[in-house]
């Protein structure tokens, strides 16, 4: 499998999610663009409440009411069978439980989630679970699937699948479910797999073992992979691209390495300040984010981050809803303060070249 | 982290991903103002709440309301129907006034039963605050005003028809309620005490004493309950006066009706005994009483309100039913479940259906009483 | 699992036990006893009774030993040969008199069972998944209006519009020219044919409140993420609520079993007073009335270990039902 790391495999285009309450229309998603690579891992990042849950969720159209998309595309490049051109759906535009959306669940797209224990069903057992992802999407009868299930087990490093594809998910570690989540993920071979900070509730050595399973998962299957995580280590050590997100909206993004070490947004520089890093002589104090989250019910006009920004321009940030600016190749920052520094890039994946001389 | 609305009021408590900041300006209000102010969003519980208080009304001041006394009868009115009351007469011309049609009484040739149609012709003007069957109010001032009444004493009115002795089924509705709500909640106080003590010990105290008491809770709840009324109201003497009679049906109930709220109060004794607060009060010092007063109580008194809520409109159901078999409160007390006896045999259903209409009286109360329960629920406990 | 099967059986004795003892207990509780009643009956009616003829019957029946003297003579004559002693009122043994009853109480209840979760599943399941529909409203509040109205209240109703609309007086199970005849398919079908009548007067409370508690559970459970889990799978929307969250919520739904059949007996009595059933409740009714106490103690211990059984079975089918509640049964043994 020759692995084309340029192939586009999902893009984000103005997505919109809100949600609608009695008090006030939430705007949990707005405006986010993003693109998945074929064999590329995209983190998205940003604190407890900004929005990445819900970005992925919206793709899989798994947003519950008052939840609705109420803008922008998702648009899903598939490949063509046999030589035939790819073919390219739009999931926003899809009834959310029509039979379109059905079969790009767990076929196109698969998803991993936070907590292993209340997301699979603690009545049923693994190779039950398992079996029946498998069988919705392929022609197998079940004792097939069962063989598959016991190779998928095999593939997440699970010891003994014969025997744990018949134990019940109480019966399992917290890591251990995490890789039945994982296979379960992978019975359909999914071009794209979106997994929903599928570490955050296991413990460290746990997570480590688990972003290996899936790097090397991924170099063999070629998968894009798209990461939610508040946890800036996991970045570092997973992601090909990043998104910071900020209150519903992509505040930077660009590869792994320019975001680490030329931070633009001042939200992203904040975020890094933020990490404790090893070797920089414990001394000192970490630099904290003043202020909190506002809340999204009432978003502040223009920046979504200006009342906590340290460079905040009166006048411009509380009015001035920033763009998305180009400022090199694969790179955006929504910020005032690169106003004017556009560079000529080509084509932003999903964003259309700010106005080129 | 937040699963479904990520920011929205669903599950805005402490574990949801919206940060320190804004549990602040929620924790500024006490307890109780936040679970009124969500109980004022629940439409259906503010109607229902309404109503009750409409209920508690009536019974508070029913001697008032009632156009007669229960007690007052005619036998020239067996069984006569309900009437029709007029606001405006326009036979000849606009008239406005309150009044009835009299009866037309006719005997029927083969059965010999007495026979009652409006007769038109006869006019009887009804009045508010009219001179009525004297009675003493809260059995204090002994007075004869009613709210509404014919206004000349003695002429026939009965809004909701008459029963086998000619008595105002109406009048005797709004005295049944009276006893029928006070002996729900007399119950309920009751049970409440030995359900908060049983419940409090068993969660608070734990082990053997636990073991026990909810054997003992158990064993209650596993005797079909209809039977074990019924042979505990058997037990009370028929020679018992009206008074003692309705203290002893007001224990029964509350025996049974002890477990479900013990129930409540030990699950929520268990997990608060867990917390940290809790722990901080012991380690203060504090002997029990005053850890579980001053610490553990507060934190789900709504929890319990919202039990005794839904308790009541239960034990009034079971007052009802004891009472129609006979065997609860006895005439000349009147009580829903008393009324209700008079409905017992096929003639008077036949001849006099009204005479279920207390029944009506004991759904509609029952019916909002649930509502308010839920209501107060559901406020009290957002998270589910 | 056998040991836990084995460990809840054998929890029931001294349950058993107690019930007898409360049983008995009640029946005793009267002032009096059913002599002074037959005694104040016969002289009422200007017959002379003499003091020692009382005596007499007084020692017959051992009414003046002391209350664990009777009730070891009581239990003992049950557990040892069935005998459940002798009716005062109809001057036969009760084992005689209650079979047949109790067996169309039992018959009874279980049918309405059975009918009230026919009933309550499809609706508990529909309104919590469609919750805020029309239809959840009007099945809610329909529930609510259940609950609320008293079961005899509904028989009654049910005599007046049936001798309104219909003309005809409701009473007992079977048609008259089936009354004398021995039991085959006709009267079968006969009494089935009366018993819907019943069987939804009784169901109507129970309905209301399983209705209540499936939506209510399955509403929580629609919220939990492993429903999410299956959404993403690609499943099909009703195919993964059946086999997820309805199957989760069901666990509550099996557990009430032990404590519908106590409701059902009590609504049954009622209703079977009121629609004039041959089942245990006028039986029972007369019996506490004219103080016939073994007749009363025999129905209220047959009652009450009846629920013990439904107890019982409800918890062993919840072990089934729920792998958790096995595993953790498992390990405690």
């Amino acid at each position: 499998m020759s692995i084309a790391t340029d192939e586009t495999l999902l893009e984000l285009k103005g997505l919109r999610t809100h949600f609608f309450t009695d008090e006030a229309e939430i705007k949990a998603v707005n405006g986010v663009d993003l693109t998945i690579r074929r064999g590329r891992t995209l983190c998205v990042v940003g604190e407890s409440g900004c929005g990445k849950s819900m970005t992925a969720r919206s793709i899989l159209r798994l947003i519950d009411p008052p939840g609705r998309i109420v803008g922008g595309e998702v648009l899903l490049h598939r490949e063509g069978r046999e030589g035939e051109p790819g073919t390219t759906v739009d999931v926003a535009a899809m009834g959310h439980r029509d039979r379109g959306i059905r079969q790009v669940r767990g076929r196109d797209i698969a998803m991993v989630f936070q907590e292993p224990m209340a997301s699979l069903s603690l009545v049923h057992r693994v190779g039950n679970q398992i079996g029946e992802a498998i069988r919705v999407h392929m022609r197998m009868s079940k004792k097939e699937a069962r063989g598959r299930a016991v190779d998928l087990l095999g593939q997440v490093g699970i010891p003994d699948p014969e025997r744990l594809i018949d134990a019940y998910p109480f019966q399992l570690s917290g890591g251990m479910r995490q890789r039945v989540m994982i296979a379960m993920a992978l019975s359909c071979e999914p071009r794209v797999l979106i997994a929903d900070e599928p570490t955050t509730a296991l413990d460290v050595t746990t997570q480590a073992q688990i972003i290996d399973l899936l790097t090397g998962l991924q170099e063999q299957r070629g998968m894009g992979i798209m990461f939610i995580t508040h946890d800036m280590g996991v970045v570092a050590e997973l992601a090909d691209d990043v998104a910071v997100m900020y209150l519903g909206s992509v505040v930077e993004k660009g590869p792994v390495d320019e975001i680490f070490h030329d931070p633009k947004h001042p939200y992203t520089r904040a975020l890094l300040d933020s990490i404790p890093r090893l070797g920089s002589g414990g001394r000192g104090r970490l630099t904290t984010i003043r202020g909190s989250v506002p809340d999204p019910a009432n978003q502040p006009t223009g920046c979504v981050f200006g009342d906590r920004c340290e460079e905040f321009m009166a006048g411009r940030c509380d009015r001035i809803t920033p763009p998305p600016i180009a400022i090199g190749p694969d790179r955006q920052v929504r910020c005032l303060l690169y106003e004017g520094t556009e560079t000529v890039t080509g084509s932003m994946p999903g964003q259309e070249a700010p106005d080129a001389r | 982290m937040g699963i479904r609305v990520p920011f929205g009021r669903r599950r805005s408590g402490a574990r949801t991903e919206s940060g320190p900041g804004r549990e602040n300006t929620a924790a500024t209000a006490s307890q109780w103002r936040l679970v009124l102010r969500r109980f004022r969003k629940h439409k259906l519980a503010m109607a229902s709440a309404v109503i009750v208080f409409l209920f508690v009304l009536v019974s508070v001041f029913a001697e008032f309301l009632s156009p007669t006394t229960p007690t007052d009868y005619d036998a020239e009115y067996t069984f006569a129907p309900p009437q029709r009351l007029h606001v405006v007469d326009t036979s000849d011309g606009f008239d406005l006034g309150l009044y009835v049609h009299g009866y037309e009484i006719t005997r029927d040739e083969d059965t010999f039963e007495r026979e009652f149609a409006p007769d038109e012709s006869q006019k009887i003007p009804v009045g508010l605050f009219v001179e009525g069957e004297p009675y003493e109010m809260w059995g204090l001032f002994p007075t004869d005003r009613h709210l509404i009444g014919p206004k000349e004493p003695g002429e026939p009115m009965y809004l909701l028809g008459a029963d086998r002795n000619g008595r105002d089924l109406l009048s005797r509705i709004i005295h049944g309620t009276r006893v029928s709500l006070s002996i729900g909640l007399a119950g309920v106080s009751m049970a409440f005490v030995l359900g908060v003590v049983f419940g409090g010990i068993s969660g608070y105290v734990g082990g053997r004493t636990d073991t026990a008491i909810q054997r003992l809770i158990e064993l209650l709840m596993s005797i079909p309950t209809i039977p074990l009324w019924m042979g505990l109201s058997a037990a009370i003497p028929n020679d018992w006066g009206p008074l003692q009679t309705y203290f002893a049906i007001t224990v029964i109930l509350s025996l049974i009706g002890w477990t479900d709220l013990a129930r409540v109060v030990r699950g929520r004794f268990l997990s608060l005994r867990e917390e940290d607060f809790v722990l901080a009060a012991r380690m203060d010092g504090c002997k029990a009483p005053r850890v579980i007063g001053r610490h553990m109580l507060p934190s789900f008194t709504s929890h319990i309100v919202a039990s005794l809520t839904l308790a009541i409109p239960l034990m009034i159901l079971a007052e009802t039913a004891l009472s129609f078999l006979g065997l609860g409160l006895q005439p000349p007390v009147v009580s829903w479940g008393v009324l209700l006896q008079e409905a017992q045999n096929i003639h008077s259903i036949a001849n006099a259906p009204w005479t279920l209409l207390p029944g009506v009286a004991v759904t509609v109360a029952v019916l909002v009483l649930n509502f308010v329960g839920d209501g107060i629920r559901d406020s009290a406990d957002p998270y589910r | 699992m056998r040991a836990f099967v084995i460990r809840r059986v054998l929890y029931m004795v001294p349950m058993l036990f107690a019930i007898s003892l409360v049983s008995f207990a009640i029946i005793q509780l009267p002032p009096g006893s059913f002599l002074t009643t037959y005694v104040a009956e016969l002289s009422a009616q200007g017959q002379d009774v003499n003091s020692a003829q009382i005596q007499a019957l007084e020692e017959r029946y051992g009414l003046n030993d002391p209350f664990h003297v009777q009730y070891m003579k009581w239990i003992s004559g049950i557990v040892l040969h069935g005998d459940f002693g002798q009716s005062f009122q109809y001057q036969q043994p009760v084992s005689e008199l209650i079979w047949g009853r109790l067996g169309l109480t039992i018959a009874l209840s279980v049918i309405t069972m059975l009918v009230t979760w026919l009933i309550a599943f499809p609706i508990g399941i529909y309104t919590a998944v469609r919750q805020h529909s029309v239809a959840d409203y009007s099945f809610t509040f329909l529930g609510f209006l259940g609950l609320a109205t008293p079961n005899f209240l509904l028989a009654l109703i049910f005599v007046w519009v049936s001798y309104r609309y219909f003309g005809q007086t409701v009473g007992g199970m079977g048609s008259p020219e089936y009354a004398d005849a021995a039991w085959n398919l006709g009267k079968v079908l006969d009494v089935v044919s009366n018993l819907w009548i019943p069987v939804l007067i009784i169901g109507t409370a129970g309905t209301a409140v399983l209705i209540r508690v499936l939506r209510a559970n399955l509403l929580d459970e629609l919220r939990k993420p492993y429903v999410t889990t299956a959404r993403a799978k690609g499943l099909p929307e009703w195919r993964l609520i059946l086999k997820y969250p309805v199957r989760m919520a069901m666990s509550p739904f099996i557990s009430t079993i032990g404590w519908i059949l106590p409701t059902l007996i009590g609504g049954e009595v009622m209703v079977s007073i009121v629609l004039g059933l041959e089942t245990t409740g006028p039986l029972l009714m007369g019996a506490l009335q004219s103080q016939d106490m073994y007749l009363a103690g025999a129905f209220i211990l047959i009652l009450g270990a009846l629920t013990v059984v439904g107890t019982l079975l409800s918890d062993l089918l919840l072990a089934w039902w729920d792998p958790r509640i096995r595993h953790a049964q498992a390990e405690k043994v």
